[in-house]
């Protein structure tokens, strides 16, 4: 028994630090090439799984554990966005991997996050950014892609009930878009179940509170501080 | 006359010709494998009856990879003209571009949505309230069609400007879709008497502003001479897929003859690689694919090698045009482009901080000097731009325009020839033998030959710095100063003919 | 016709043309006779030596002088105009004593000791010519005993000392100890000037004046002259 406890320690530990290296498989470098050729995130995970360690126990103190590591480095400017994409990207394919087990441990996620680039705007690096950080940081992301019809983003909101819901445009000609979402969701009753952030470089705090959506997102970081807030 | 820009006879370039080579033989391997994706269904339609493979894609949006044979590129490297003339409404501001030439005009640019206020509050010292200085200070707001006339208007009485691209999306509350265009496109003509590029907003206006064209210049035929309208469309997303709408609209505009600039904006980091070799090969690519859509479309049409390279931050992914890397980039992409023989558009003096001071000057004088010395043709010199592209003011705009001076004189050939270095030694000989020893009396013959540069325009007295200020007010001088408007009969019948403009922007009805 | 002559003086002073050769301001000068052929030529027709000084070439520097204000004129253009007028001194000068005319007064101007730089004083010397200051300009390195011989034997109503280093600024106040220990020191007014003298250090050496540039040395000497410097 003690020796079980042992390698689920080692392995939470191992998973924690290839987090914080952003080694989502065994093929990945890494920061620097102390780990290269040893099992990353997603076969750890699998290990993990195996030996019977609780999902909850993988999140927690591996996953999220690791993430945290990652966001204080980067806020010593240490840590790059790329870097923190590849930790986030890691620790995404681990909730892929655990979600049959999640869901019959009854686990909830953080939220379920739909999010979109309106019609008429077909720039999605922002909008994947924010995708796999909220991934990441634990939540059940839905992205709908670019160029998303109005009716297509309602029909979303009302059949899979999201907690919240992203709208991303880069053009000042596509951000009044953002507009007539809102104002459709108005309309099919929808907006009050559904906090509603808005981002892309066009837009800003002013047009967000004109067109009556929740919250203005800066950067993809931004993001997930206004969703911790809720 | 023309207007001259400056010739850079001896450019400054990164590559090598076999590294020009290898880049283009890469480019070619790219656009053949694995070629570009089109959301437009014409441009498929159009490369693939002259000989590209095409193959549908299945997804939400309908796509087809598109991939075009070397001699596809080559045939419409070869139909490209390689001069290319942008008229003006007032002639002596015509720009012709040899694609051969390393040559710089000064362009302002580009569309962006805030204006940035200046003001210059007093403020009392707390240690010695007698003592007062003015602080300047800079407001933010939504910039509106009265901003883009009186940007229009200083940026006609900038001596570097050589051309004007609209430098703010006009946000009015009577503004729409549908009449964003003609209006951009009367504030921007009707207060500017230089050449004018622009974006379409929508493709529905451009026989509008088409029409309003060539009203100004005295006909369809005139206009055709004397193009004082030419396009910028992004058409290419990088990395390298065709974009519907856009390339809709570059479609449209080729089939009119009207110049046109094929732009491509690679983030490298992001949406093209990071490393020089990799982002050149890519945007190289890209906009030779858009030159030969456009060839295809209307062989001998007007294009631009429209090369907007940036590089990442990499603590947001966001654009950052101060960074070094991005100049090298662009100095790689005039290379290509005269390689070609194909005028260039470039960029440079885009910073990446909001307000004018510092760090704006640095970043801007910094690519401005080195990507000027490689001698682009078109190059969107952000005069007045901050914030990576979405900030603009006027007061940094005057104030680029005297460090454009300075780049301009800097960038002149040298005369050192047989009788120059004759009187040279002459007037040293001559100097030696007298008591004072002084050459100063052979500066006066130069003095108001334009042969010697001016101090700092904005400098300012003992211990302070005045710059802002002086800018400030050489602003309010450069506004009070009149433009040519379009003619009163001119003005009314595009008043008549063309709809949406609003009514405020014809001067000969105000007050009426 | 003498009126032409003064007029002719005068623009020939604002155009900086010596002889008939020089290029002046204008195009199409050369070969127009220049301030010494008129200077030369005036007395025969009748003019005074005090109307051609006070009417034409003080009244040309005058003009001269606006200009240079105005931002029209640079100091090369005002060199060449003070060389002029120095230039017409010196023909009229055997004839000053016939006609009882003193000139504006003399000055001794001298580089220090160890200092070999002579741009600014030289510029100072062709100013003050131009002024109507008789200069007598002792050169550069010049020791202290030689200024304080020249200044008992020469009697001038100025001593101008110039010192561009650091280094040999400190030569100027030896001048002036050196005059005051002669008793020397009340007849001349000083006047100091160079790059790394200021107005403190004028005052503090003891001298009567600092020049910050050849222009200001001019406007010194003047006050200096008309008693309005105390």
């Amino acid at each position: 028994m003690k020796g079980g406890v042992s390698v689920s320690k080692d392995i939470i530990a191992t998973i924690k630090e290839n987090v914080i290296q952003g080694r989502k498989t065994q093929e990945d470098v890494g920061i620097d090439d102390s780990l290269a050729g040893t099992a990353g995130v997603v076969e750890l995970t699998q290990q993990a799984l195996g030996k019977n360690i609780s999902p909850q126990v993988i999140i927690t103190d591996g996953l999220t554990a690791g993430m945290q590591v990652v966001g204080e480095r980067f806020s010593t400017k240490e840590y790059f966005i790329p870097d923190m994409l590849a930790s986030a990207e890691a620790v995404g394919a681990a909730m892929d991997i655990m979600k049959p087990a999640l869901e019959s441990a009854n686990v909830e996620t953080k939220g379920k996050f739909a999010i979109a680039t309106v019609k008429g705007d077909i720039h999605d690096i922002g909008k994947n950014i924010v995708a796999i950080l909220l991934k990441g940081s634990g939540y059940e992301v839905h992205d709908l892609g670019i160029d998303v019809p109005t009716e297509k983003v309602v029909e979303f909101v009302r059949e899979e009930k999201p907690g919240y819901l992203g709208l991303s445009a880069l053009l000042t000609t596509t951000m009044t878009e953002m507009g007539v979402v809102i104002k459709a969701l108005e309309e099919n009753k929808l907006r009050s179940s559904v906090k509603v952030l808005i981002g892309g470089a066009a837009v800003s705090e002013e047009f967000a509170q004109e067109i009556g959506a929740d919250a203005y997102c800066v950067d993809a970081f931004d993001a997930v501080r206004v969703l911790e807030g809720y | 006359m023309p207007r001259e820009g400056i010739l850079v006879d001896r450019p400054y370039e990164r590559l090598t010709r076999e590294q020009v080579e290898l880049i283009h033989q890469v480019s070619m391997q790219i656009l053949t494998d694995p070629g570009l994706i089109s959301f437009n269904r014409e441009a498929v339609d159009i490369l693939h009856s002259h000989g590209a493979a095409v193959e549908s894609i299945a997804g939400d949006h309908q796509s087809w990879q598109v991939k075009i044979p070397e001699q596809l590129v080559l045939k419409a490297l070869d139909t490209a003209p390689r001069i290319v003339k942008l008229g003006a409404r007032n002639p002596d501001n015509t720009l012709i571009m040899h694609g051969d030439e390393p040559r710089v005009y000064f362009i302002t640019g580009s569309e962006t949505n805030i204006w940035l206020d200046v003001d210059f509050p007093i403020y009392v010292s707390k240690a010695d309230p007698t003592r007062e200085i003015r602080v300047p200070e800079f407001k933010p707001r939504r910039g509106t069609v009265d901003d883009l006339c009186q940007s229009a208007h200083v940026c006609e009485h900038l001596e570097m400007a050589d051309g004007y691209i609209r430098t703010v999306n006009i946000q009015d509350r009577d503004i729409t879709e549908d009449n964003k265009d003609v209006n951009k496109f009367f504030a921007s003509l009707n207060n500017n008497t230089k050449h004018f590029m622009s974006g379409l907003t929508s493709l529905k206006q451009l026989d509008n502003v088409v029409r309003m064209a060539e009203l100004v210049a005295g006909g369809k035929k005139a206009l055709e001479d004397n193009p004082i309208i030419s396009f910028i469309t992004c058409l290419v997303k990088s990395p390298l897929q065709f974009v519907d709408d856009t390339t809709a609209t570059f479609i449209e505009v080729c089939r009119r003859g009207l110049p046109v600039a094929v732009s491509s904006s690679p983030q490298a980091g992001t949406t093209a690689p990071i490393k020089e070799a990799g982002i050149i090969a890519q945007i190289n690519a890209e906009v030779l694919a858009g030159i030969t859509l456009g060839q295809l479309v209307k062989p001998g049409t007007p294009v631009l090698y429209g090369s907007v390279p940036v590089r990442a931050r990499m603590d947001t992914l966001g654009d950052s045009y101060g960074s070094v890397e991005t100049s090298q980039y662009n100095i790689d992409c005039v290379q290509m482009a005269r390689f070609y023989g194909i005028p260039n558009y470039s960029t440079s003096g885009v910073c990446d901080t909001k307000i004018p001071g510092q760090q704006s000057s640095i970043e801007r004088l910094f690519s401005d000097i080195v990507v000027a010395m490689s001698g682009p043709q078109y190059l969107h010199c952000a005069f007045g731009l901050l914030d990576c592209n979405s900030v603009f003011c006027l007061l940094q705009a005057v104030l680029d325009d005297a460090h454009f001076k300075m780049i301009k004189f800097f960038l002149r050939q040298p005369r050192i020839d047989q009788p120059e270095m004759e009187a040279v030694l002459k007037q040293i000989r001559a100097v030696v033998t007298t008591p004072q020893k002084l050459y100063i009396g052979y500066i006066r013959p130069l003095l108001r030959s334009g042969e010697i540069s001016g101090i700092y325009p904005f400098e300012g007295s003992g211990e302070t710095d005045d710059v802002f200020e002086l800018a400030y007010e050489r602003m309010k001088e450069l506004l009070a100063r009149p433009v040519e408007h379009i003619d009163r009969e001119t003005t009314s019948r595009i008043f008549e003919e063309i709809p949406g403009i609003l009514p405020r922007l014809n001067i000969y009805e105000r007050g009426s | 016709m003498p009126e032409d002559i003064i007029s002719l003086i005068q623009e020939s002073v604002i155009q900086g043309r010596i002889t008939k050769d020089d290029e002046g301001m204008d195009e199409g000068m050369i070969g127009q006779p220049g301030v010494t052929e008129l200077v030369e030529r005036a007395p025969a027709s009748g003019l005074s030596i005090q109307n051609i000084i006070t009417k034409g070439l003080s009244g040309g520097m005058n003009i001269v002088g606006q200009k240079f204000e105005a931002g029209e004129y640079f100091i090369p253009d005002m060199l060449a105009s003070a060389e002029a007028v120095s230039a017409a001194m010196k023909i009229l000068q055997p004839r000053f004593a016939a006609s009882n005319i003193k000139t504006k007064g003399t000055i001794i101007v001298a580089t220090v000791k160890d200092d070999l730089h002579d741009i600014g004083k030289n510029i100072v010397s062709i100013l003050l010519r131009g002024a109507g200051y008789t200069v007598k300009d002792l050169g550069n390195n010049i020791d202290t005993q030689v200024i304080v011989d020249a200044v008992r034997e020469e009697k001038p109503q100025f001593l101008g000392l110039s010192a561009l280093l650091t280094s040999t600024m400190a030569r100027m106040a030896d001048v002036i100890q050196m005059l005051e220990e002669n008793g020397l020191r009340d007849q001349v007014k000083i006047i100091v000037g160079g790059a790394p003298v200021s107005e403190e250090f004028a005052k503090s050496i003891g001298a009567d004046g600092y020049g910050a540039d050849g222009f200001q040395a001019i406007a010194v000497v003047e006050d200096l002259a008309s008693g309005t410097e105390s």
